[in-house]
């Protein structure tokens, strides 16, 4: 029964394709059968909304008269890279204010331009003979930019770890807020209808796949930094911790602050909820049984974020049905659970990414490269030298 | 019959004494602890719903400030921000009296108010800060 890439494709272009979105290919499987499934469904969509820290805008602003090289650059009192072209910059999402700390950071000038807002950009430079002019400060909208698109680094982690606390102390983390003695447990991911989750082993999502960056069309640009195809995986091949990850390029112009929002983690830092969803051809059987499993068939595994170090004490793994059920058990104690990717909007991502490719004709493109897989590189830890043992 | 929060601060020396007991006893209130902390020889807060009519409120109140105790109305109140909320849930993972939860099929946050005790755990935990003291 197997389809190919083009077949979809002519189908999406003549708007005949049929499109469901993971929760609901799981259940149409369970319905009439994977194989069954298999060959009525041609597109799949997933989508995801946690906070993706490895995130950020490629920048320009265009020239000055006189012109400035930048070197010092701040947008709203949050620094931004200096270290490209004359008036180039990278503002990543973690990035602090200056003046507001981590309540105010590169996500929020982000989401403030989204949503139209001027943001005020101050920068220094050296003055040279071509770039004449040495202080600059001013208010920039997103229209008033020549570029502006989002360049991640590392989206869409395919599975997360489940976090739990056995001090006596409540911890501050990523993870949230994590009460002493297994008071909480919480998790990140959307699970079934997390886009690598469904794609376990990166045959259909690789270099060049158009996908859905923060209600823009956008294209996996590359792998992900810390993308590593080689945790353990489950019986149906899909990993159960942190594995595979993804580069993705965006027009933040046509971006969404419906799916994207600054975020702030109390003693912790800045990040941003970033929407992702890709779409995934149903090209056999075996893609779709992997696009067939629930929330009761993917499982995590819960590590203790007491223990500061980069190995954690692990405790098991628990399905993402028995965490969405609000408890569960660690150490014999019951442990109530609380998700940190947002499960609505994942789901109005992947109806959204659903109505591209049935409705606006989006279709898919094959990896021109494909993503790193199992065997391909190791995945390195950061030594601490001192110059003489080099 | 109205329902008042109030924000008790119990001198030092003042900790001790059952000042719940008589607000019933003395003056026909209903008194609901949401938070306490309350230790021997140190100053003491405690944060109080009472329930009762306008007349026993204020002479409560009154017993109260007598026994030395500093009395104020809570004027806080926890608001969710549906416009800045994302559904993350995150809320939830902190929230010990349940208040905070997730609709068991749609994931969207459930705020149920009657349940909260005011401890404030929501406000830092909220990525999106939709969650405030307002005053």
């Amino acid at each position: 029964m197997a389809k190919t890439w083009e077949e979809i494709n002519a189908r999406i272009a003549s708007g005949s394709a049929v499109v469901l979105t993971a929760e609901e290919f799981a259940a149409a499987a369970a319905d009439e059968g994977v194989s069954a499934a298999a060959r009525r469904v041609d597109v799949v969509t997933t989508g995801t909304y946690g906070p993706m820290c490895s995130s950020g805008v490629m920048i320009n602003f265009g020239h000055s008269d006189p012109p400035i090289k930048m070197g010092e650059i701040t947008l709203n009192d949050v620094p931004a890279s200096g270290g490209l072209a004359a008036v180039d910059t990278y503002l990543g999402v973690t990035e602090p204010s200056r003046t507001r700390g981590i309540e105010y950071g590169g996500a929020h000038v982000i989401e403030d331009l989204l949503r139209g807002r001027a943001v005020r950009l101050r920068a220094t430079g050296p003055g040279t003979d071509c770039y004449p002019r040495t202080e600059i400060d001013t208010w920039v909208t997103l229209e008033d930019l020549n570029q502006a698109y989002f360049f991640n680094p590392r989206n869409a982690y395919q599975n997360y770890a489940v976090a739990v606390n056995t001090t006596d102390q409540a911890l501050y983390t990523y993870l949230g807020t994590l009460l002493p003695r297994l008071g909480n447990a919480t998790y990140c991911s959307a699970g079934a209808l997390s886009p690598l989750l469904n794609d376990p082993t990166y045959r259909t999502i690789g270099v060049g796949t158009r996908c859905f960056v923060a209600g823009a069309p956008g294209y996996v640009a590359w792998e992900g930094t810390q993308h590593n195809p080689h945790p353990d995986r489950d019986e149906n091949g899909v990993p159960v911790r942190p594995a595979g990850t993804l580069a993705v390029i965006a027009d933040l112009k046509q971006a969404s602050p419906e799916f994207y929002s600054a975020a702030t983690f109390t003693k912790y830092g800045v990040s941003s909820f970033m929407g992702i969803g890709v779409p995934i051809p149903v090209l056999d059987e075996d893609i779709a049984a992997t696009l067939a499993l629930t929330d009761a068939d993917l499982t995590a595994t819960i590590y203790d974020y007491g223990v500061q170090h980069r190995s954690r004490p692990s405790f098991g793994t628990v399905t993402y049905a028995q965490l969405r059920s609000g408890c569960i058990e660690v150490e014999g104690k019951q442990v109530p659970t609380g998700p940190i990717s947002s499960l609505p909007v994942a789901r109005r991502i992947a109806a959204e990414l659903k109505r591209w490719v049935a409705e606006e004709r989006f279709t898919l493109a094959p990896p021109l490269q494909q993503l790193p897989q199992v065997g391909s590189q190791s995945f390195k830890p950061l030594e601490v030298r001192t110059g003489e043992a080099i | 019959m109205p329902r008042k929060r109030l924000d008790l601060t119990f001198p030092p020396r003042q900790s001790l004494k059952p000042v719940i007991y008589h607000l019933v006893k003395d003056y026909d209130l209903v008194p609901n602890i949401l938070r306490a902390q309350i230790h021997p020889a140190q100053e003491g807060r405690m944060v109080l719903e009472v329930t009762g009519t306008k007349e026993s409120y204020a002479a409560g109140v009154a017993f109260l400030e007598g026994q030395g105790l500093t009395v104020s109305e809570a004027a806080s109140d926890i608001v969710l921000d549906q416009e800045k909320c994302v559904d993350c849930g995150l809320c939830t993972a902190v929230c010990k009296p349940d208040a905070l939860t997730l609709d068991p099929e749609a994931q969207t946050l459930v705020f149920d108010k009657d349940k909260c005790v005011y401890c404030e755990a929501c406000v830092i935990a909220c990525p999106r800060r939709a969650i405030t003291l307002s005053f």
